[in-house]
């Protein structure tokens, strides 16, 4: 088992056509990911990649039986991309797009909660369950099968967890690139649940950064309810307050969102927590060997 | 983004916010005709600079005369002014804004934010106006009234009347106040804002409800559709090589310590520097050339990270995923020839193909010290910046 994504996600690239859209379908196809369709406005009847092109969402997700999609639209249209995604009922949208609007989020975070439809981003590198499906712009091959699960706002800081499982004989359940933008479709905390209860995730690296109060929330979760070991790291300890690092969420506003208070709530809360990430693996081959 | 007082109060103003009247200026003399055509008893000089905490660092003055105002505007005018908030260089001040004085019989604090964990804008107010709000925030939170917007369609007059009624603000105050919070709640929306804050929202001794400073902050990402608002961007404002960084695309923050970082991705960037701080390192910059670096980005970010004086080591620390690691390796071997380097520079590489990237380094004969970590890395630059 695995979470999100599997061999029967049947994938619809919104975007398919543009330069990145184009490569990275390229890129999950040679994966072996089930691309199905693909949508841009004004193409519907050409092919790329050889995958059926359409003019709407709904129209692939009828044609073709999609059941997820990712999203590669500039920024400018990425919102409304998603808000189509959602009216089509799609079980699953994958945002990669960064630098949309964060007011754009808004109105489509409150149509999230009224559909069945989970988001995953914007502004991540997306989901892979290694083997079965990748959705995204990760680099696949770093990947390998097996019983870790990660989550992370980041996506180099990401592929560093995964090269060092990887490494260390530690495979992956699922990879899930949440976002580094300040409204997200799914959060730690979500994810977090769904690898609880997940059979084949025996452990979780979850990878956080300044800003905000998600890592404080998912901490409170695990303290309460996490049954598997958790190893966790925050970047940012010397990130100065009121700056944005990179990612639009990355910024530590009104002495909150702070790296310091988010490693204390996460020992607190029992997670292994790594002082620098080329520990990560290491790390949790340790918190598994405790718990065996 | 930000922009100056003055320019959030035209805003405000356009959007139906009582503002006083006045006017920028960047000469003593200017000032002083202002004053005149002002005809006010009490003229306020108040220095036009980004960073807040202006009245603490003396950058906001009451003058009783024109003469007087030009006399105050001449000793701030091409002067640093240093506030909490600007570093102990401060801030060269170009402008000044002169405005009339008022009669102030309360003080009030309104701001707009984005609230991450209600993913909506929340507006939230006191009735204790000019007093430190983050420190209010942690110490007496129940003196903050909040309202939190209807996502599909934001504030709603109802809020505006309840919080207005929160604050004190009954009639003949309650209009002004609902149309006041309503008008702000348009701003925040329509102009993309992350930002808006009116600290103090002051009740005159006459009656009135006037916004006697003003705060915006813009979300960058959503400027390309305002560019009316665009174009209220000061430039001399702005870190020059944060302003150069971002036009190539490029994330880059400055600052204090002497080893440059560059980096692929956020949140590598932000742990490399925490490790250059565990190893007893001080970090130059911040810098993100994308998680897919290619190599006209890491030339560009060699530049940026070189004109820095500071300087006396450079990290380079990368992952390549997508981009394989000999394909970096090239490209920074051709930025250093390219650029030139008189520092000692330390590249660690992992991912793709990272035996071949290590090698071409070595082959390259250039003096670049590879590291097989990035904790030798981080130590490495630390013991090269130390040295030099």
């Amino acid at each position: 088992m695995s979470i999100y994504v599997d061999k029967k996600t049947r994938l619809l690239v919104q975007g398919i056509t543009g330069e990145s859209g184009k490569f990275h379908t390229s890129q999950m196809l040679e994966y072996g990911t089930t691309v199905v369709a693909g949508v841009t406005p004004g193409k519907g009847g050409t092919e790329t990649l050889g995958v059926p092109v359409f003019d709407t969402v709904k129209d692939a997700v009828e044609k073709t039986g999609a059941n997820a999609s990712v999203v590669y639209v500039p920024a400018a249209f990425a919102a409304d991309a998603i808000l189509e995604g959602i009216e089509a009922e799609l079980p699953l949208v994958v945002c990669i797009t960064e630098g949309i609007p964060a007011l754009d989020l808004v109105p489509v975070k409150s149509r999230l909660s009224r559909s069945s439809t989970r988001l995953v981003g914007p502004n991540c590198p997306g989901v892979i369950t290694p083997g079965e499906c990748k959705i995204g712009i990760m680099p696949g091959y770093i990947h390998k099968p097996g019983a870790i699960g990660v989550l992370s706002r980041s996506g180099t800081l990401t592929y560093e967890a995964v090269w060092q499982l990887s490494e260390l004989g530690m495979g992956q359940s699922t990879c899930v690139g949440i976002g580094g933008d300040p409204i997200i479709g799914t959060n730690f905390l979500d994810v977090l649940e769904a690898f609880n209860a997940d059979p084949k995730t025996h452990g979780v690296v979850m990878i956080g950064e300044i800003g905000g109060h998600a890592e404080e929330d998912a901490a409170d979760y695990i303290r309460r309810e996490m049954k598997k070991p958790v190893v966790g790291f925050i970047a940012g300890s010397t990130a100065p307050p009121g700056k944005r690092m990179g990612h639009a969420g990355a910024i530590i506003s009104g002495g909150k969102g702070t790296a310091q208070g988010k490693i204390e709530a996460l020992l607190a809360a029992g997670v292994a927590v790594a002082e620098n990430p080329s520990v990560l693996g290491r790390t949790m081959q340790e918190a598994l060997a405790k718990t065996s | 983004m930000k922009i100056h007082e003055y320019q959030a109060k035209a805003l405000f103003r356009e959007a139906g916010i009582a503002v006083l009247r006045g006017n920028v200026a960047t000469s003593a003399r200017e000032v002083e005709g202002i004053g005149k055509e002002l005809g006010a008893p009490v003229l306020v000089v108040k220095a036009q600079i980004h960073a807040g905490g202006r009245g603490k660092g003396g950058g906001v003055k009451l003058t009783r005369s024109p003469a007087e105002a030009a006399q105050v505007a001449a000793g701030l005018l091409g002067k640093p002014l240093v506030t909490p908030q600007t570093g102990p260089a401060g801030q060269i001040v170009r402008k000044v804004f002169v405005e009339e004085g008022c009669a102030i019989a309360r003080e009030l604090y309104v701001a707009i934010v984005l609230d991450r964990e209600r993913s909506t804008p929340v507006i939230m107010a006191s009735a204790e106006g000019g007093m430190d709000i983050e420190e209010l925030a942690a110490n007496h939170p129940d003196k903050i009234v909040r309202e939190a917007f209807f996502p599909e369609l934001g504030l709603q007059p109802f809020q505006a009347r309840r919080m207005a009624f929160a604050l004190g603000l009954g009639p003949p105050l309650l209009s002004p106040a609902v149309k006041t919070f309503l008008a702000l709640a348009r701003i925040f929306r329509e102009k993309d804002c992350s930002l808006v804050e009116i600290n103090p929202l002051v009740v005159t001794e006459d009656d009135r409800l006037i916004a006697l400073d003003g705060k915006i902050d813009f979300d960058s990402s959503g400027l390309f559709r305002h560019p009316e608002i665009a174009a209220l961007r000061d430039l001399d404002e702005e870190d020059e090589k944060e302003r150069k960084a971002a036009d190539h695309g490029l994330a880059y923050i400055r600052l204090d310590g002497n080893i440059g970082c560059m980096v692929n991705g956020a949140g590598l960037a932000m742990a490399t520097m925490d490790l250059i701080k565990i190893c007893g390192g001080e970090p130059a910059n911040f810098l993100d050339v994308g998680g897919g670096a290619t190599k006209e980005k890491v030339t560009e970010a060699f530049k940026i990270l070189l004109s820095d004086p500071k300087v006396k080591a450079v990290l380079v620390n990368i992952f390549g995923g997508i981009m394989k690691c000999d394909v970096i390796a090239e490209g920074v071997i051709a930025a250093v020839k390219d650029v030139g380097i008189s520092v000692p520079l330390v590249v660690r590489l992992e991912g793709t193909n990272v035996e071949k990237g290590r090698s071409l380094l070595q082959e390259s004969k250039l003096a670049i010290k590879t590291a097989p970590d990035m904790v030798t890395a981080a130590k490495l630059a630390v013991e090269a910046a130390s040295g030099a």
